[in-house]
């Protein structure tokens, strides 16, 4: 054939497509922004809506970045683009977490993918657990309105959508143990770690 | 149920596409903006898709109204002088810029061909649709795409001698 497609500079449609998906986070034409960061506890994907930050997934835990972004788009909206500079607050505070500089974090939520009724009040129970202290599954219920449904509260914790800022992991069993924890015990081990927790 | 891929997925899967057709149906220099318009429509209209449409040629047709727009606003302003040296001169003054005819790029002839020609062209040999996919995109028959492209390759041919005519 001697119509041959023009050739193109290596990278070229690569940045052209950073651009892009920057301005569709940019001027709101995107739905959801993202971005894939490094952490002590592994690489987690940061996801933002023009609300807040809405999910924060351990990668590997959660099947990949892949599958991260299809249940995004299954259950948020498929409008979703990579805008890292969208996330760079919540980045930066979660560095100055793992480094033992922050306590409380301020950046803005979205808690459109935590639930409704109890399992949404288990998730705001959690948030008022302070930095280096923690709680039982019974307590977190009884704060969330049903003493008895420890279980159920066991179930929205491990569901957390955004953990570490919702910190499930200060939630442990009543004899003392680690109980779950949504990005696996050893994680759990080392956020309390850092907030010189040692639990029994 | 809605299950389309992430936009982002989706964007990276046809950014090379949409650029190589670009690049061919409205040159470099103007490719650059046609390709993010073309994205950032794309995903306006993006949950309006059926999640089992054929997404390329979605976006290629998307692309291709960008570059319909751009030849148009071309033809409505008068034609700036350095144009005139960058080698952007018509089918007729083909010797004015044996160049890039030279180094093999006959998507400059391509693009002074007329409008449907010039769509069909670029989006077989610089996109790859099908003649189907390509009389969708433009809203013809089968047929009638089929006769632009050779019509098309008539006029390149008699311009430049050496594009076979197996094309």
């Amino acid at each position: 054939m001697s119509l041959h497609p023009p050739d193109l500079a290596a990278d070229q449609a690569a940045a052209l497509a950073a651009r892009t998906a920057a301005r569709a986070a940019d001027e709101r034409i995107a739905e959801i922004a993202y971005a894939v960061v490094d952490a002590p506890v592994g690489r987690l994907v940061l996801a933002a809506t023009s609300e807040g930050i809405v999910r924060i997934a351990y990668e590997l835990q959660n099947g990949g970045l892949d599958a991260v972004l299809d249940r995004l788009a299954e259950r948020l909206s498929p409008r979703i683009v990579e805008a890292p500079a969208r996330l760079d607050g919540a980045r930066r505070e979660l560095d100055e977490y793992f480094d033992g500089r922050r306590r409380d974090f301020e950046v803005a939520l979205d808690f459109a993918l935590a639930g409704s009724g109890f399992a949404r009040r288990v998730l705001e129970a959690a948030v008022r657990i302070p930095f280096g202290e923690t709680s039982s599954y019974r307590e977190v219920a009884g704060a969330a309105g049903s003493p008895n449904a420890y279980r159920a509260a066991g179930n929205a914790l491990g569901a957390n959508p955004l953990p570490i800022v919702v910190p499930c992991h200060r939630v442990l069993a009543s004899t003392g143990g680690l109980g779950g924890y949504t990005g696996g015990l050893q994680r759990k081990r080392l956020l309390l770690d850092i907030e010189g927790v040692r639990p029994g | 149920m809605n299950t389309l891929p992430p936009f982002q997925r989706f964007l990276d899967g046809h950014r090379e596409d949409v650029l190589r057709f670009l690049v061919a149906a409205v040159g470099r220099p103007d490719a650059d903006d046609a390709f993010q318009e073309t994205f950032l429509s794309a995903l306006r209209s993006y949950e309006r898709l059926r999640a089992d449409s054929n997404l390329r040629a979605w976006v290629l047709t998307i692309a291709h109204r960008k570059a319909v727009d751009i030849h148009r606003a071309r033809e409505r302003r008068p034609l700036p002088v350095a144009d005139l040296h960058e080698g952007a001169t018509p089918i007729a003054g083909a010797s004015a810029a044996p160049s890039a005819a030279a180094q093999g790029d006959h998507w400059e002839r391509v693009r002074a061909l007329p409008p449907r020609q010039r769509a069909v062209l670029t989006l077989r040999y610089a996109a790859g649709l099908t003649h189907a996919e390509i009389a969708t995109a433009l809203g013809c028959s089968p047929e009638a795409a089929r006769r632009a492209a050779a019509d098309g390759l008539k006029t390149l041919r008699e311009e430049l001698p050496h594009v076979p005519a197996s094309a």
